[in-house]
Order: structure tokens, then C-alpha cells, then sequence
């Protein structure tokens, strides 16, 4: 990836976090932490990979996603605003009884969202019925769904993932957005996952390791993804919970809390000033 | 009546998804392990590449279910109801209910008349959990006819559907003139003085119970709910302004079935005695599945002494 790509991703991922923070923010209520640590892959996913038209979000043929995690709604929302499925302004109504902007997912309610979701292991099974879907009708749509690394403890993941790969659902591609946290604490001090790439590799998928905020691994890795043939593709990413706003960094007291007034202020300020730096590299 | 023509609900579902199958190439059918048990065998050999079995794992099949739907295809998953709507209720909730999607849930195996199985498997209660999902819609055929024409109501509605059928054979009711229609409660005969209202395979029971209460000079009218959500309101109020006397009659528990439906409707709009014949709020036993109605009171015998109890009632 050249450069001048990378800066831009991560312009809009910078935007796709105020825009997140925008949302809790003014909802009072939501998950920033887990939503700023899909940022960076939501952004790659809905700018550079996923083959749709924010002008007809139902059109047939498009590929599909699935937030799996449906509590990080509001990095989906924002990712989809900035796309331009509907105005930027509308993220600061997130979780208003007036809003479309549901607390989790609603495919009925806000365009661009392919599947309701929020109860965790749900929205995998999900995507693998979407893509089974896909390959009865010949079609060349991929799906792809995010999980959380607490999600995988729902026992339904595993169920979605052993059909997945007994049905060689090469058009599906999960990722693990493993931030290490929920929401009683670490996931190991909970009930650990780990190791997560070996157990979906068992459950037959094709398996990808990479730093969920680099663009070049993501990119890669959907690349690779695209090329296995007989199997779906899980990514497992490293990633941080509330990355981009210092003191949401890897503390799980934001997995499910709203920022103060100050403390937006003072997010709102850390973002403003690395986009500011971003964009005089886009200008030169 | 040795002429009775016997066939259990869950053998006419099977038959339906076969039929339906060779018109509607867009037809799936889902079945989590119990193919040869829920009946969707026929269509698994008819139709191999559009049958996918998703093991024991009935969670993972609703939601993928969905999934399916979503992405346009027509869906009828099929497990016990224990499983469909017991095990799998939150998927049902909000992957199916809370989308709205158009999937079809073929719940088998419901109700005590499972038999020797016993309680695990003896699913009293899907009806009221599937009734408490906003915009869900519950069929609980009678017989074969009834049975087959719901499976192909259900593949033409524009909404979620939950059909219950039964494992055990049961006499067939209707012919094929039948007209069976989502929604549409069904008057089966005139009565005066009292009106059993039933479902499922207690309509058979029902059109017995009829027959003794006018033995006794009892005139019943009978009528068959079919569809117990959407409830049609209008059939159960006229019978409660014109009879003045009600009895329910279900294989499900008393509590959130037919019953519960029926003096919602009544107590709203028409309060009205009524008896609730069915499961009294307990747990089934192994037994072959006739003795297990009859011990639980789910016969005609039972129906009668609750429909004098409601005429007693009667102001």
C-alpha cells in the first residue's frame, strides 16, 4: 500500500472514531472502547474491500457485513455515515427515541446494515447463512462478520464455525477483534479464549494473524483471504480497546461507559489533532 | 371407524416440503439432526443441494436461518419444538422475530402426544413462548389437510411463521375443498349453549366431546383455531355473545396457549365464562402417547365435564 492510501485510511478511520465518540457521547450511553478498536478494519473494509452502493444498500448482488459484536454499532454506524448511507450529523442521535440509530444493530431501521445483531454469537450464524446463500444462487458476494474476543466464548460461534467449514464457505471472513477486554475484565481473568487462532484452525478455517490497526496487514490479509478456496478465512487481529483516545486505551472500565463532557472534549481534541496532522500529509 | 384415515402432522409437513420443493427452486430446508424424525427426509432425498442438516446445534441453525432469508432465500428450519422454540427461543426472538424476516420454523414433536420419550421432550410450552414475539405468527394444525395447506400458506407469507405438528397419527378431519386461510378461524358446527374452541389434535377430540354433550341434550358449537397469533378475535366473540359459555381445548400448557389467548381476546371484549382444557401447568411422563392425553385429561370425556362446568357459570 502506497502511502498516500494509508494516510487517507487513516483519515477516515480518524473521522470514523470522532464519529464514534460523537454518538456515546451524546447517547450518554453505548461501547466506545470496542468500537474505536474496529475502526481501522470497519474503514478498510467499507473503503477499499467490500464491492456495494451506498445508493442502493439492498442491492442484490452486494457483499455483506455482520457485526457479529453488535454492541460496537456505533463504530458500524459511523463507518456507514462516512461511506454516505446516510448524513454524518445523524451519528449525534445514537440511541434517541426519534433515531434509526438503534443501541445495537437494526437491518430494518438503518440502511446499510445487512443483519440485526447484538446478542453475541448470533451474527456469525448469520453470515454463514448469508454466504451459504450465496453459493446456492452462484453468486460471487462475500460476507464478512467481526466478533469480539469475549464473544467467542458464546458456544454458537463454534456451532457457526464447524458449519462454515464442513460447508467450505470460501466466500465467508471473520475477524477476531482481540482487544484482550470485556467487560468484567481481562478475557483471560474471565474465561480465557486463548488460544484463538489454533481453535479456529481446528474448526477448519483458514487462519490470519495481524495487527488490527495497520492497514498493510489488513489488507493483506483480505487479499489472502480471497485466494483460499475451500474454506472461510478467519483474521485473528491484536488490537486496543479505545484506540485513539488516550485514556480509553486498553482500560475496560470503557468498554460500555460515555464520556464526560470533559473527557470528550478532551478525545475530541486527541483525534482533532491527529487528523489535523493527517491531513497536512495528505496536502503536503 | 375402522375406516379413520390416520396420519400424524409431522408426516404432511414432510410431505408439503416435497411438494412445495418442486415448485419453488428457492426453497431450503434446514433440519438440526432428526431428518428422519421431523420429516424433512423426503425432501433431503428429493432435493440433496438444497437440504442442509446443521447437526445438534439448533441455536447456530435459526440464526443462520435468518442469515439465509436475508440474503433471499426461502427458509423452513425444522427441529422438535422443544429445540425450535425451547432451546433456539432467543435466536427465534431476535434474529427472526425482532428482524421480521419471512423464515418458516417447522416445529415437530410438540405437545405430550412425543410419548414414551417423556417430559424432556414434551414441549407444553412453545406456543406461549412464540406467542410473546411481537409479529410472530403460530399455526397449530389439526389433521393432514390442515397440516400440508399451512405449509404452503406459510412459504407464500410475508412474515415469520412457527407451525407445530405432532408425532403421533391422527384421524384426518378435512378434505381437500378445505379452505384454510392464515388468521381464519374456523366454524366446524352450530351450537347454542356452549362453544369448544380447540387446536391441534384436540379438534379431533373436540368433535367427539361435541357429539356426547348433545347425548345430553347439549347444543356445542365447535370451533377450530388453527392460528393461534394473529387469534381471530371476531369467530371467538361472536361464540361468546351467542353460546355465553366457553371451553379451550390444547395439547400445550393451560398457561399461554389457546386458552390464555382466548380470555385475553374474551375479557377484553366479552368477558365470558371459560375453561381452559389442556396441560395444567405441569410436566408430561413417559407413556405411549394416548395413555399420556388421557392421564393429563386431554379427551373428549374431560372436554364435556368442563363444558357443563362452563355453562354452570353461565349468569
Amino acid at each position: 500500500m502506497d502511502d498516500a492510501k494509508k494516510t487517507q485510511l487513516a483519515v477516515t478511520a480518524t473521522r470514523v472514531r470522532m464519529g464514534i465518540l460523537e454518538g456515546v457521547y451524546n447517547a450518554k450511553s453505548g461501547h466506545p472502547g470496542g468500537s474505536l478498536s474496529i475502526a481501522d478494519y470497519l474503514t478498510y473494509l467499507y473503503f477499499e474491500e467490500m464491492n456495494i452502493d451506498p445508493k442502493n444498500p439492498k442491492w442484490a448482488d452486494r457483499d455483506r457485513f455482520v457485526l457479529s459484536k453488535g454492541h460496537c454499532a456505533p463504530a458500524l454506524y459511523s463507518v456507514l455515515a462516512h461511506r454516505g448511507y446516510f448524513p454524518v450529523e445523524h451519528l449525534s442521535t445514537l440511541r434517541k427515541l426519534s433515531s434509526n440509530l438503534q443501541g445495537h444493530p437494526d437491518m430494518k431501521g438503518t440502511p446499510g446494515v445487512d443483519m440485526s445483531s447484538g446478542s453475541l454469537g448470533q451474527g456469525i450464524s448469520a453470515a454463514v447463512g448469508m454466504a451459504l446463500a450465496g453459493k446456492l444462487d452462484k453468486k460471487d458476494f462475500r460476507v464478512y462478520t467481526v466478533l469480539g474476543d469475549g464473544e467467542i466464548q458464546e458456544g454458537q460461534v463454534w456451532e457457526a464455525c464447524m458449519f462454515a467449514a464442513a460447508k467450505k464457505l470460501d466466500n465467508l471472513v471473520g475477524y477476531v477483534d482481540n482487544n484482550n477486554l470485556q467487560i468484567d475484565g481481562t478475557v483471560e481473568e474471565v474465561n480465557s479464549p486463548y488460544p484463538i487462532p489454533e481453535k479456529f484452525a481446528a474448526f477448519g478455517w483458514h487462519v490470519i494473524e495481524i495487527d488490527g490497526h495497520d492497514f498493510d496487514q489488513i489488507e493483506k490479509a483480505l487479499a489472502e483471504a480471497k485466494t483460499v478456496k475451500g474454506k472461510p478465512t478467519m483474521i485473528v487481529a491484536k488490537s486496543i480497546k479505545g484506540k485513539g483516545v488516550s485514556y480509553m486505551e486498553n482500560n475496560v472500565s470503557w468498554h460500555g461507559s460515555a464520556p464526560k463532557q470533559e473527557q470528550y472534549e478532551i478525545g475530541m481534541k486527541e483525534l482533532g489533532d491527529a487528523l489535523a496532522a493527517l491531513e497536512v500529509q495528505v496536502n503536503g | 371407524m375402522a375406516d379413520v384415515v390416520k396420519k400424524a402432522t409431522r408426516d404432511s409437513y414432510g410431505a408439503a416440503l416435497v411438494e412445495l420443493g418442486a415448485k419453488n427452486p428457492n426453497l431450503v430446508v434446514l433440519d438440526a439432526d432428526l431428518a428422519a424424525a421431523t420429516k424433512t427426509g423426503g425432501f433431503k432425498k428429493a432435493y440433496p443441494d438444497r437440504f442442509f442438516d446443521c447437526g445438534i446445534a439448533e441455536g447456530n441453525m435459526i440464526s443462520l436461518a435468518a442469515g439465509l432469508t436475508a440474503a433471499g432465500k426461502l427458509v423452513f428450519a425444522s427441529s422438535f419444538a422443544m429445540f425450535a422454540a425451547g432451546r433456539a427461543f432467543e435466536q427465534v426472538r431476535n434474529a427472526v422475530g425482532y428482524t421480521h424476516l419471512p423464515v418458516k420454523i417447522g416445529a415437530t414433536h410438540a405437545g405430550l402426544s412425543v410419548g414414551e420419550d417423556g417430559a424432556t421432550h414434551q414441549c407444553c410450552e412453545d406456543i406461549g413462548l412464540m406467542r410473546t414475539i411481537p409479529g410472530m405468527t403460530i399455526i397449530n394444525p389439526a389433521d393432514d389437510v390442515e397440516a400440508r395447506k399451512a405449509v404452503f400458506a406459510a412459504a407464500e407469507f410475508d412474515g415469520p411463521v412457527y407451525m407445530r405438528f405432532g408425532r403421533l397419527a391422527v384421524p384426518t378431519l378435512f378434505d381437500e375443498s378445505y379452505d384454510f386461510q392464515i388468521g381464519k378461524g374456523v366454524q366446524l358446527a352450530e351450537g347454542n349453549d356452549v362453544t369448544i374452541v380447540a387446536t391441534g389434535l384436540m379438534v379431533g377430540e373436540a368433535i367427539k366431546a361435541r357429539e356426547l354433550l348433545a347425548n345430553d341434550g347439549i347444543s356445542a358449537r365447535l370451533i377450530n383455531i388453527h392460528t393461534i397469533k394473529p387469534i381471530d378475535k371476531d369467530i371467538i366473540i361472536k361464540a361468546a355473545q351467542e353460546t355465553g359459555a366457553i371451553v379451550t381445548t390444547e395439547e400445550h400448557n393451560i398457561i399461554g396457549g389457546l386458552g390464555s389467548a382466548v380470555c385475553e381476546v374474551l375479557s377484553e371484549a366479552c368477558p365470558t365464562p371459560v375453561i381452559r382444557n389442556g396441560v395444567e401447568d405441569t410436566f408430561g411422563k413417559s407413556a405411549p402417547a394416548l395413555e399420556v392425553l388421557e392421564y393429563f385429561g386431554l379427551t373428549a370425556q374431560k372436554i364435556v365435564a368442563q363444558a357443563k362446568q362452563a355453562i354452570a357459570m353461565k349468569k
